[in-house]
């Protein structure tokens, strides 16, 4: 698509799931430098022209030029993080660049809008002290939350057969899920899956990790 | 005791470790970004150069120090003056 070697009807792939999902795969031969910024604005822009609600980038992990590219046209940004200290270190980097490096920030429009999701939380850890708790994570960037995602061995058996974790029925990881999409749709929905179960003594001695 | 505490399920509370950790690590991090900090030795220097032309304190009563909050900086700078009955 960046060199301009396809159009979009012939690159994108239709999902399997989601009637009107459709994915445009990042290059698999190519550096991912390959990317240019007037290349990125000019996808974006033709996939706002077929008519696209919602266009979602997802950055590369880590901070380097494929996420400042990803980020750089964003009207909105879903920063996750989980309870990690690299992990938020990373996250707070990222946020600085949100509110330096981008389209918005540089032009001095409205600033980009800022989501935090927290994912592979384990609230019986939260409440061992073992775990930096949402309060903690909150308090050090400073960003309004959209979702908790508890962290569960489903999610590994789902990226094991390519299925996307949202669609495991009956899971608290897909209802999680859910629940980030209809908050960033507007909807107010109570946080679930963040406090910690009660252990008995026994548990604890017998059964526990 | 370690016996109690391995019945108990006790672990160390390393998330508080790690919550420090990040909090020096950011406020590092977030504190290169300006070049503000630099200045604050010479300023020490100069401070306790003048106030010693009026009063006699010792370098170490004069405090400097630099205090982000959000988006305001805050510089406290503290002199304790000497035990006049005391010279």
């Amino acid at each position: 698509m960046i060199h301009k070697e396809a159009n979009l009807n012939q690159a994108l792939i239709k999902d399997k799931q989601c009637d009107n999902l459709f994915v445009l795969a990042a290059s698999q031969t190519r550096d991912k430098d390959a990317l240019t910024q007037e290349g990125v604005e000019r996808v974006l822009k033709e996939l706002g022209e077929m008519g696209f609600e919602y266009i979602v980038c997802d950055s590369p992990a880590g901070i380097e030029t494929g996420a400042l590219m990803a980020m750089h046209f964003a009207d909105s940004a879903l920063i996750v993080t989980n309870p990690e200290v690299s992990s938020v270190r990373d996250s707070d980097r990222i946020l600085g660049m949100l509110g330096s490096k981008t389209k918005r920030a540089i032009e001095g429009l409205e600033p980009i809008k800022e989501h935090l999701l927290i994912t592979r939380y384990n609230p019986n850890r939260v409440a061992g002290g073992q775990m930096l708790s949402l309060e903690d994570i909150q308090e050090i960037l400073r960003t309004p939350l959209i979702g908790v995602i508890p962290e569960s061995e489903k999610v590994l058996d789902a990226s094991n057969q390519g299925v996307p974790a949202v669609h495991l029925k009956d899971t608290d990881v897909s209802e999680a899920y859910k629940d980030v999409v209809a908050r960033f749709l507007g909807e107010e929905r109570p946080m679930r899956f963040v406090d910690a179960e009660k252990q008995g003594f026994f548990k604890r001695l017998f059964g526990g990790r | 005791m370690s016996l109690l505490s391995f019945l108990l399920g006790e672990r160390k509370n390393t998330a508080g470790i790690a919550k420090e950790r990040l909090q020096i690590i950011l406020a590092h991090e977030r504190g290169d970004s300006g070049r503000s900090v630099n200045y604050l030795p010479a300023l020490q220097k100069e401070l306790i150069a003048v106030i010693s032309k009026y009063v006699k304190v010792r370098p170490e009563d004069i405090r400097i120090q630099l205090e982000r909050k959000e988006n305001l900086e805050v510089l406290k700078v503290k002199i304790e003056l000497p035990d006049p009955a005391r010279p």
